[in-house]
């Protein structure tokens, strides 16, 4: 069934719409991440404007991380004031991110731009996720090996503006929180991602935030800096396609469900290298598109539109 | 007696070469609504002459053109920088058809001469008014072709030889597909009657095509209250985010 996206000003099936937020929500659901990483590149590859895709795709985050971190508020793992700090970075990021966002859709570098983070962020991530988790893997299944330490000093633990975060059981400056937020949230705007997969691993390594807190606290963020996001994009480049979110959240928020059900029964260790795995394969994808000769060179764009 | 009937033959056929046509639109209304996938538009109509020149009169042809409403167009062209495909050089276009269709009798080449072409811009390359390109770098005539052949891709410029039929010689018909992703504005029809590569009459009429329903309510507001829009998409996402985790918890127990 064709529907007609009224801001996107092209039309696609509904069907596409519902197994791209069907999919996608299922690895959410499998393995705790917003899937925007995913989403918009897919939305690009139907043929979904890159300005809209990035907006909607911000937007699907927002519910997505919704029904998480409610999950996550009942658990009670969620460091509410580290949860702020990070908003609060990530706020002034988001808004420097649109204010880029704009200024290279003008100078027709925006795709080059947003190609190339995808590439380097979800190439680095990937591999260290791989990395780590095929390490834990081994660990399993050789126990007398020994752990890392769970503390370690950096000089992360030097800065001034100390504060205590209890439910992390850390007393630590804010800057780097702060820094880390104001990243993810530029990030977030050029990529219409939430940037959980960036915010996870700066809090558990950089932060030094125990981990059964770090996703609970991320979605927490992300719900916020992706929904600022969301308006930003609204107010200023009117991209957000509200028909084109409706069918990717519905698909999304069914997906989840079917994914957590598929998650309980895959170990972790398994289910971290099959992320792994899914990100380096996104990441090599576009970092191929980037590197081989285009078929065609040529490229048209119609200013004002999208 | 046969001199005067030769004569008269002569008045008849030399310089008046007049002929009409006169066209109609199976619609002249377009609504972009939620389901709207593209929709075929019945041109027809019919050429008027007398009926007493039809024998002498050289065979004619007929050219539709269905042109969008016009849009600047930014074109750019990758280079390889650093080992990696970028955007280098751009050259802008102010005024091209956003939707261009161009329906035939026969091959638009052998039925219309180029000096008539370029007089009333008739095919595709010379519609576009490749004289307006500004930067392009040395080669702007690339960068025309460049905007030709994308859109011809796309399926947004249309050469549709011989896709006008006639009927005994009077009465003429093309079907035209206009596409999903269809910009709003007056689309303008125009027929030509074409006798020895030179056009007779032309005949113009538009469709109009514009967003209905939901989906004009949405843009309309996406561009007069984005603010509102916004809030509108972030209120969409709560209620979904919310009622997942609800349904959840109501589904586990």
């Amino acid at each position: 069934m064709q529907i007609y996206l009224p801001i996107a000003e092209v039309a696609a099936n509904a069907l596409t719409l519902l197994g791209i937020g069907g999919g996608v929500g299922m690895l959410s659901g499998m393995f705790g991440v917003g899937g925007g990483f995913l989403v918009t590149p897919l939305l690009f590859f139907i043929g979904i404007p890159p300005a809209v895709a990035v907006a909607t795709g911000v937007n699907q985050v927002v519910a997505s991380s919704i029904s998480g971190v409610l999950a996550h508020l009942k658990r009670k793992t969620v460091d509410l004031p580290m949860g702020m700090v990070l908003l609060a970075g990530g706020l002034v990021g988001s808004t420097i991110g649109i204010a880029l966002f704009r200024w290279l859709s003008r100078m027709g570098q925006i795709d080059l731009v947003v190609q190339l983070s995808y590439v380097l962020f979800l190439g680095v991530i990937g591999a260290l996720m791989l990395q780590e988790s095929l390490r834990a893997w081994w660990r399993t299944t050789r126990p007398n090996t020994p752990r890392r330490k769970a503390h370690v000093h950096t000089w992360v633990h030097a800065l001034p503006l100390k504060m205590k975060f209890r439910a992390s059981g850390l007393y630590i400056s804010v800057i780097p929180p702060l820094l880390v937020g104001a990243l993810v949230g530029i990030l977030g705007a050029i990529m219409g991602v939430g940037g959980g997969f960036l915010m996870v691993p700066a809090m558990i390594y950089l932060l030094g935030m125990p981990t059964k807190v770090v996703i609970g606290t991320s979605l927490f963020q992300i719900i916020f800096t992706a929904a600022f996001t969301t308006l930003m994009h609204a107010v200023t480049s009117h991209s957000v396609d509200i028909v084109l979110a409706f069918f990717l959240i519905l698909g999304g928020v069914i997906g989840a469900q079917v994914g957590a059900v598929i998650g309980l029964r895959l170990k972790a260790e398994q289910l971290r290298i099959l992320l792994a795995l899914l990100v380096l394969a996104v990441s090599a994808k576009i970092g191929l598109d980037l590197v081989l000769r285009p078929d065609e060179l040529f490229s048209i764009s119609v200013p004002g539109r999208h | 007696m046969r001199v005067l009937l030769a004569l008269l033959l002569l008045i008849l056929a030399t310089p008046l070469r007049a002929g009409e046509i006169v066209g109609a639109l199976s619609q002249n209304r377009v609504s972009l609504t939620a389901n709207f996938s593209g929709t075929e538009i019945l041109i027809f109509g019919a050429i008027r002459q007398d009926a007493a020149r039809i024998e002498e009169d050289a065979p004619f042809d007929i050219i539709i053109v269905v042109e969008g409403p016009r849009e600047p167009v930014a074109i750019r062209r990758k280079d390889r920088v650093l080992g990696i495909w970028v955007n280098t050089e751009q050259a802008l276009m102010a005024s091209v058809p956003s939707f261009y269709a161009v329906a035939t009798t026969g091959p638009l080449a052998q039925i219309l001469s180029p000096d008539e072409d370029a007089r009333l811009r008739i095919s595709p390359a010379q519609a576009i008014r490749a004289e307006q390109i500004v930067g392009g770098g040395g080669d702007p005539a690339a960068f025309s072709e460049a905007l030709l052949r994308l859109r011809a891709r796309a399926e947004a410029y249309r050469a549709l030889d011989r896709w006008v039929f006639l009927d005994r010689d009077i009465l003429f018909r093309a079907n035209v597909r206009l596409p999903a992703n269809l910009t709003e504005g007056a689309y303008t029809t125009r027929m030509y009657l074409v006798r020895e590569g030179q056009v007779v009459h032309q005949f113009r009429t538009a469709i109009f095509v514009r967003k209905e329903g939901i989906e004009r309510w949405l843009s309309q507001m996406a561009y007069d209250q984005p603010l509102l829009y916004g809030l509108m998409a972030l209120l969409l996402a709560l209620v979904a985010g919310w009622g997942a985790s609800e349904a959840t918890r109501f589904l586990r127990r």
